[in-house]
């Protein structure tokens, strides 16, 4: 009787604590939950953490995950706004709202030993389609190409695919790395290595070279003559709420849009 | 007497949770992954090469060879120095040696996957790819990371296999004149022959089920490779590096490929349990 009777007790409090744990994954209260690609996450990171010192009532909640996951995750009301680096698909705009917060230039990386410093987008779809496997075929020295790609359904792949693959398909040889970390590390120590990267994330190590004679930079971006620049954009389901609207309206003032030009990105359109 | 019959109801209670979760999991894999296969075609699903999921064609031949080189090169590894090791453990060493060295090699399944990965990709890679060349990560960067990882299982099971070899056989054959050797290869190893086996085949369920490990170091092509330097993309890997962004058909591929998977584990570990359990009815007819 005893027994039975401690039993129940016992499984009661594992309910009560399974319900509990439901309740929290449900979102903190005072939280703005921003979810999504890896490229702005760096980005929003940063934002949130300025925009928290500013204000109290509730913080921002940055995660990553991908574009894709994110706009999933606002479809699903998980999270309360979305973080997408690449346009939005036509089924996917019909049922959000999307801010462009900033663009983003995709910069094609190299190894600095490389002695190409100029490739013509039609130059980046050859060698990322397998066509041209040696440096040679598009003015470099003689070594083998080594395609550094990301997996199927990041926004930065997307990005490139659309604006410099069109509807050829990047070569099945290519590495495959799941972050912008990942690819630049590749990069950086393999000196026959190209890939795609967010310009903002590029730094000091590997060398982004010029795309139709022009150089990967901010003010080029801005001046729209830099081919490679695709929106950051902040998704939510329906109208943005009260906090999103908050946090939305400071990643656009002027002040957090010259923080993100410091950091690489090309303020918003 | 009826606290005794709740208690009884209680543990059975919990051990159906556990293998409920079992049941779910499985229903719930397939439940998703077979009508895709049944939609693509299941000679096309596994035969085909062409893996773009988002123009909806999905062949996962590259990712099975590529789980099969891997898994193959962990095991030449995993089993030359786990049997030889267990070998050295259980003939040739000081017992106190023993008692160091069992317990390290059994530390290193303590290890985190993702720490092989990282040690793989921070040494290996740039070791292959300078002194081998290709890009370093590779078939055979990932085998020695997996060969790594699979020899405490191989390891340890031989061990009991070797130990559980009834003392009488190794005195016999001393008796009769066999050198150490000759009676560790002659009759040791063989009398622990399906021990070992099993061993093998457990160390293949680890090495082809390892996901993180791998992706840090394979390199995740789609191309079906022809060396051991080339870069391979498991069926694992596949599914962990695009689970999080995959929608729609996309997911439902990524469950497939979790289907085969499930199919390829479920067969090895078919064949180990009754490769040991003939072990035992062996040593139960003796």
């Amino acid at each position: 009787m005893d027994a039975m009777r401690w039993i129940v007790v016992a499984l009661g409090l594992v309910l009560l604590l399974v319900l509990l744990g439901a309740g929290w994954g449900k979102g903190r209260d005072g939280a703005l939950n921003v979810i999504g690609s890896t490229s702005v996450q760096p980005f929003a990171e940063m934002l949130a953490q300025e925009f928290d010192e500013g204000q109290e009532d509730f913080v921002v909640d940055v995660q990553g995950g991908g574009s894709t996951a994110g706009i999933q995750a606002v479809s699903n009301g998980i999270a309360d706004v979305g973080m997408c680096s690449r346009s939005l698909k036509v089924e996917e705009a019909a049922l959000l709202q999307a801010v462009a917060v900033a663009q983003d230039g995709l910069a094609i990386v190299v190894h600095p030993s490389n002695p190409v410093e100029d490739l013509t987008l039609e130059q980046v779809q050859r060698l990322f389609s397998g066509q041209a496997a040696r440096w040679n075929q598009v003015g470099g020295d003689d070594r083998p190409v080594r395609l550094i790609t990301r997996e199927e359904g990041s926004g930065t792949r997307e990005a490139f695919q659309n604006l410099v693959m069109c509807k050829s398909r990047i070569s099945r040889k290519a590495l495959t790395q799941e972050s912008n970390g990942a690819v630049k590390e590749l990069v950086r120590y393999d000196a026959c290595a190209v890939g795609y990267m967010s310009l903002g994330l590029v730094g000091e190590e590997l060398k982004a070279v010029r795309v139709n004679g022009v150089a990967p930079t901010v003010a080029e971006g801005q001046a729209g003559r830099y081919p490679l620049v695709r929106p950051f954009l902040f998704v939510t389901k329906g109208p943005p709420s009260e906090r999103a609207r908050r946090f939305i309206g400071f990643v656009l003032s002027p002040e957090a849009q010259r923080m993100l030009e410091r950091e690489g990105l090309v303020g918003a359109p | 007497m009826r606290s005794e019959k709740a208690i009884r109801a209680v543990l059975t209670a919990l051990a159906l949770t556990a293998i409920s979760s079992l049941a779910l999991i499985t229903a719930f894999i397939f439940k998703e992954g077979v009508p895709l296969i049944v939609q693509v075609g299941a000679g096309r699903f596994l035969l085909s090469s062409d893996w773009y999921p988002l123009e909806g064609e999905f062949g996962i031949f590259p990712m099975i060879v590529g789980s099969v080189a891997v898994t193959l090169g962990a095991m030449v590894i995993g089993v030359v120095f786990g049997v030889g090791c267990a070998i050295l453990l259980t003939q040739f060493c000081p017992p106190r040696m023993v008692s160091v060295l069992k317990p390290s090699v059994e530390l290193l399944a303590g290890i985190p996957s993702v720490v092989y990965g990282f040690i793989g990709v921070a040494i290996l890679v740039p070791l292959i790819r300078d002194t081998l060349g290709g890009p370093g990560l590779s078939v055979l960067a990932a085998s020695i990371v997996l060969g790594v990882m699979v020899l405490p299982t191989v390891t340890s099971i031989s061990v009991d296999a070797l130990q559980a070899v009834p003392k009488s056989y190794r005195e016999g054959s001393i008796a009769l004149g066999a050198t150490e050797w000759q009676t560790t290869h002659l009759v040791l190893l063989r009398a622990a022959r399906s021990g070992i086996v099993a061993a093998v085949i457990l160390g293949m369920g680890r090495a082809i089920g390892e996901t993180m490990a791998v992706i840090m170091v394979a390199g995740n092509t789609l191309d079906i490779p022809e060396s051991l330097l080339d870069p391979v993309r498991t069926l694992t890997s596949n599914i962990a590096l695009e689970m999080g962004y995959a929608a729609g058909d996309h997911r439902r591929a990524l469950f497939a490929t979790g289907v085969t998977l499930f199919v390829i584990i479920m067969i090895l570990n078919t064949i180990a349990l009754t490769v040991s359990r003939r072990r035992v009815r062996k040593v139960l007819a003796r």
